[in-house]
């Protein structure tokens, strides 16, 4: 059992998987919207790959170990100290009982991954311990005073590693153009700009400033029947503006969707914080 | 039928109608693509979403050889009745683009069976069609930040009941106070596919 002191901005519990398969009752896939950096902290502590951890948004996040544990942390490089004393991110550290883990701001990066020997073992909902803020799904918001418990520790030992290395951000996002390139005057404005991230940032996704993504004369009253979104969809509403859908984004949407950014690059679109640059390249599939 | 790309895990499938879609999604969910993991029927699309490493070529082509004939008779479901308090925000503007007066505009509404075509969007969100057209109205021009649980409301082709607070560009002609979304209950969900909803006055 672990006990939350602070917070920071927000901290979820999510796991890698999510919910998929249950689109058509409505519920999205959520989990963390960086899945890399969750396995890897999971990896890191010798936890099963659906482990549940915490997902930390701009660090700020402190907690009481009730009993000894080993953690590690992953995604956005906060600084993380056990009862004052500094410790590595990206590799295993032992947390005594009743020590407190406390974890800075991260100089770069949005979210920061807290994997706990035995995982969070909040009950499932609907098959995943995740929160999807927007659906109201999983346990709620974690906030000041929660009790977590912490799942008994797997069979598999913490792996011997020297140092996991941080994920690679160069803020350029692949991505496949469409559905609805075709709905836009010059959809190649979308590669050729560089963007910058908004504070209109949440975990359905940010919306981002740059040049106003004009409609076609032939779309430019047209209304899109609503229709499936995935993770990682440009879409753009009637202002030009457009939004990344990340993991809590709804099932359907009724804008135009100009690219969709490749599946693994939406880890990386997870770690982006408002002023970034982000630019898109184009893929096929 | 069409098929559009959706990133490097989703095929977007274009149909000509609501009841093609519907034999599309009936025809993919009894035996899916290899590597489907989520199918997302919408008003005129199916969107096929697939794990990471699945064949979106393969995916492709077996979908573009499906040719599955339209259901012809939708909706042999339970019937779910639904009071409402037709008070909503944009029942004047639904009156204005119908040529209806409000008052109409309850009657067309409580006056017709609608059955649930799909769901999607947010838990338990049915998506409605009616046995007649007199309520097609566009969705507003700019959508609110939040619409509040148990809004009625109407857009396009449908009419729907948000399960819960959220964001919506629905237009809204009233409220109910049935819960349509319980994790208590097995569904959770009230408006499945299928299931026939008649709207009453409360």
């Amino acid at each position: 059992m672990i006990t939350v002191l602070a917070t920071g901005v927000q901290t979820t519990v999510q796991d890698v998987r999510g919910r998929p398969g249950r689109a058509d009752l409505g519920v999205g896939v959520s989990g963390a919207a960086d899945r890399r950096a969750l396995a890897l902290a999971n990896r890191l502590v010798g936890n099963a790959p659906d482990a549940a951890g915490l997902e930390i948004t701009l660090g700020g996040f402190a907690a009481t170990f009730l009993t000894s544990g080993v953690v590690a942390l992953a995604g956005a490089p906060a600084p993380l100290t056990v009862d004052g004393r500094a410790a590595d991110p990206y590799r295993p550290v032992v947390v005594p009982a009743g020590a407190q883990v406390r974890l800075g701001t991260p100089a770069t990066g949005l979210r920061t991954y807290l994997a706990v020997r035995g995982g969070i073992a909040v009950t499932p909902v609907l098959g995943s311990r995740a929160t999807d803020v927007v659906a109201g799904l999983g346990p709620a918001v974690v906030t000041e005073g929660d009790e977590l418990p912490v799942g008994p520790a797997p069979t598999a030992p913490v792996p011997v590693v020297d140092l996991a290395p941080p994920p690679r951000s160069d803020g350029v996002l692949r991505v496949v153009p469409g559905p609805r390139h075709d709905w836009f005057a010059d959809p190649a404005v979308l590669l050729r700009s560089a963007w910058s991230v908004t504070d209109d940032l949440n975990r359905v996704g940010f919306r981002l400033e740059g040049p106003e993504l004009v409609r076609a004369d032939a779309f430019a009253e047209v209304e899109l029947p609503s229709e499936g979104v995935i993770r990682g969809s440009v879409q753009v509403p009637p202002s030009g503006r457009p939004t990344v859908f990340l993991a809590d984004h709804p099932v359907t949407g009724g804008y135009p969707v100009i690219g969709v950014v490749v599946d693994a690059d939406t880890d990386v679109a997870g770690q982006l914080r408002p002023g970034d640059t982000v630019r898109f390249r184009a893929v096929s599939v | 039928m069409r098929t559009r790309p959706c990133g490097d895990t989703g095929l977007l499938v274009e149909l000509d109608s609501l009841d093609e879609v519907l034999a599309l999604h009936a025809d993919l969910a009894a035996d899916p693509p290899s590597g489907t993991v989520d199918l997302v029927p919408a008003a005129r699309t199916v969107l096929v979403r697939v794990a990471a490493a699945a064949d979106l070529a393969g995916v492709a082509a077996d979908v573009r050889a499906r040719a599955p004939e339209p259901v012809g008779e939708r909706g042999a479901g339970e019937v779910v009745e639904i009071a409402v308090t037709y008070d909503g925000d944009d029942l004047d503007e639904v009156a204005r683009h119908t040529g209806l007066t409000a008052d109409e505009v309850v009657a067309a509404h409580t006056g017709q069976t609608w059955t649930v075509a799909f769901a999607g969007f947010t838990p338990g969100f049915g998506y409605l069609v009616g046995s007649d057209d007199r309520l097609h109205v566009p969705r507003r021009e700019s959508s609110r930040t939040r619409v509040p649980a148990g809004a009625v409301g109407l857009a396009g082709e449908f009419s729907g009941v948000y399960p819960r607070e959220s964001p919506g560009g629905w237009q809204l002609i009233g409220r109910t106070d049935h819960v349509l979304w319980d994790l208590e209950r097995d569904p959770p969900a009230v408006l499945l596919p299928g299931t026939r909803v008649r709207f009453r006055v409360a």
